[in-house]
């Protein structure tokens, strides 16, 4: 069981290294968040310093300005990796909150089944016709705008998608021979949702965690560029937009390296989402 | 089908009470009221203000007034525009935004579902790696960016078209908007068709089809393209509700006057009964679209029997 369990990971995972433009992804996409990591590191200026004789100035060798400065004289390529940064992070922890959510619900709906089943089912496809857009900027407007507030709004909404996915997989799971067995052997339905549905659900879960970070990453960005997100002196790559859109007639190295950054961002985990589905479901292409 | 179609409609009722009940008390539950001010009021000021508003009810009284208020159309008045009610906000936002709306919808479906069956007819050639790789290009660059792009390089630089306004919806002006509109959507129609035209193509009557000798343009228009279109038609239900929340992007950067703009404006003055209103009002939308997009989706599909 589990050898054949294995080899279907090995020959996806052999698979997706023969998918070119997803490796060249991953790796584009790992350079991204380790500048956006050691970015204070990589630079001598303070993400939120203001240099007031250097104001808009464009991108230059000199001084270490790589990506020239902003409106109010701050680095623009600190700040675009602080942006980064406070994406990536929104991304990955919102999709976190909505993937605890999701699987939990998902597999308990599909292990229990009958009535239980249909209720949680049923609560989903409600919640899944209201545009949570709409309501999560009614959030921020009542609530006022910090990061955390974000990432757990934006992981309530995603997870309908995850809890439908999940739910499907554990159907099928249940009928198989390894969890008859340990019904059989009188284990509690919650350690067998525990120790043998969710480790099993792991491939289609990667799949839709790549796909889901990009769609938080954007919701943020949609949010921040809006004015309703992330707030200075902190920032985003949305707000980063924002701010170029408005200086791009004087300024539009602004505008050009934080959509750079946010688009390939977007493309790469994209790619290797698109990747990994290939991979571990070979039918289609 | 009757019946199947009463139970849709019914079906969408707890969903629109449920949207209004949460917007009701989000905004009800947030610290701070719509009329804190830099400067505190008078106590007199501020108990007239909350008796016309009716802040001075109990919380299960004003909800039962707003729920009871909003069956009837009525969204209250904007707390940021005076002697303008939120509905009339609305109704004069509205023209531009449908116009913006209809318009890019229908470019979507049009160039979509042609690129997506160029596609399929050609998979893994040329032809079909180019359009998926537009198509990706185009998912992955959002409205926001896309937009100031395109006024960078059309408005600024080459100054071939305006930065923004409406002038009354000149073909001019509603050009950016509505490529910045469409290209999202034209993306995810046109990898749906390809996906669901690969398929069809596949299938046993197609295969009949060519067998008795139909040229392949019948092959396709008569028979391939209309069960091929049933994953299109479903996508409409999100493709609304993308186009709403793209419209707000839209509609700031572009400075037009639209629903889209009212409801940001709103959203950063803490104007709560217009942003409330506008989230009902987009929100009952998408419902209600989704509702007939289903509705549709059960009459084109023969295998939906109910």
């Amino acid at each position: 069981m589990a050898g054949s369990e294995s080899q279907v990971l090995s020959d996806a995972w052999h698979r997706l290294r023969r998918n070119r433009a997803a490796v060249v992804a991953a790796a584009i996409l790992a350079a991204i968040t380790l500048l956006a990591l050691f970015a204070p590191a990589l630079s001598p200026h303070p993400y939120d310093h203001t240099y007031w004789d250097k104001v808009s100035i464009a991108p230059t060798l000199s001084d270490g300005h790589l990506f020239g400065t902003d409106a109010v004289g701050r680095d623009l390529f600190v700040r675009t990796l602080h942006g980064g940064r406070i994406s990536l992070l929104v991304g990955i922890a919102a999709t976190l909150v909505s993937l605890l959510i999701g699987v939990g619900w998902g597999a308990t709906a599909g292990y229990l089944g009958g009535r239980v089943d249909a209720v949680m089912m049923r609560i989903v496809d409600i919640l899944y016709a209201i545009p949570f857009v709409f309501l999560v900027i009614l959030l921020m407007v009542a609530f006022g705008r910090n990061i955390l507030l974000i990432f757990i709004a934006i992981g309530a909404i995603k997870w309908l998608d995850m809890a439908r996915i999940v739910r499907g997989q554990t159907l099928s799971l249940k009928r198989r021979e390894f969890v008859e067995a340990a019904q059989a052997a009188g284990v509690s339905s919650f350690a067998i949702i525990r120790r043998h549905i969710v480790p099993n659900l792991l491939g289609v879960v990667a799949v839709y965690v790549t796909l889901t970070i990009p769609q938080v990453i954007l919701i943020e960005s949609f949010l921040s560029f809006l004015g309703l997100g992330v707030q200075e002196p902190s920032t985003s790559w949305g707000l980063l937009v924002a701010d170029g859109a408005r200086e791009m007639q004087n300024a539009p190295w602004m505008l050009l390296f934080p959509a750079l950054f946010l688009a390939v961002t977007l493309f790469c985990f994209n790619f290797i989402g698109d990747g990994l589905r290939d991979a571990l479901d070979p039918k289609d292409r | 089908m009757l019946a199947h179609s009463v139970k849709r409609v019914v079906g969408a009722v707890p969903t629109l009470f449920i949207l209004i009940t949460l917007a009701f008390f989000m905004m009800r539950l947030a610290p701070g009221g719509p009329f804190d001010a830099e400067k505190a009021l008078a106590p007199e000021v501020q108990a007239n203000l909350d008796r016309i508003y009716h802040l001075d009810e109990p919380l299960p009284a004003q909800y039962a007034r707003y729920l009871g208020n909003v069956v009837r159309g009525d969204l209250g008045p904007s707390f940021q525009y005076q002697d303008w009610t939120v509905n009339e906000l609305i109704a004069r936002g509205l023209p531009v935004s449908l116009r913006l709306g209809v318009t890019a919808l229908v470019l979507a479906l049009l160039l979509g579902v042609t690129a997506g069956t160029l596609a399929a007819l050609r998979q893994n050639a040329a032809t079909d790696h180019a359009v998926m790789t537009a198509a990706m290009t185009g998912i992955s660059i959002p409205n926001f960016v896309m937009a100031p792009l395109l006024i960078l390089v059309f408005a600024v630089w080459l100054g071939w078209l305006p930065a923004g306004g409406w002038s009354g919806g000149a073909l001019r002006n509603m050009l950016l908007p509505v490529v910045v509109l469409t290209l999202p959507l034209v993306a995810y129609i046109a990898r749906l068709t390809r996906g669901s035209m690969i398929e069809v193509l596949r299938s046993d009557y197609i295969r009949t089809a060519r067998a008795k000798g139909l040229p392949e343009r019948t092959v396709v228009l008569r028979h391939a393209l209309r069960p091929a279109l049933l994953p299109v038609v479903s996508f409409l239900g999100p493709a609304i509700a993308a186009l709403l929340s793209g419209s707000l992007v839209v509609e700031q950067i572009f400075g037009l006057p639209g629903i889209g703009r009212y409801f940001v404006q709103g959203a950063l003055n803490r104007d709560y009964t217009l942003v409330m209103g506008v989230v009902i009002f987009y929100g009952s939308l998408v419902i209600v679209m989704n509702v007939i997009v289903d509705l549709v989706y059960a009459w084109l599909d023969p295998k939906v029997r109910y």
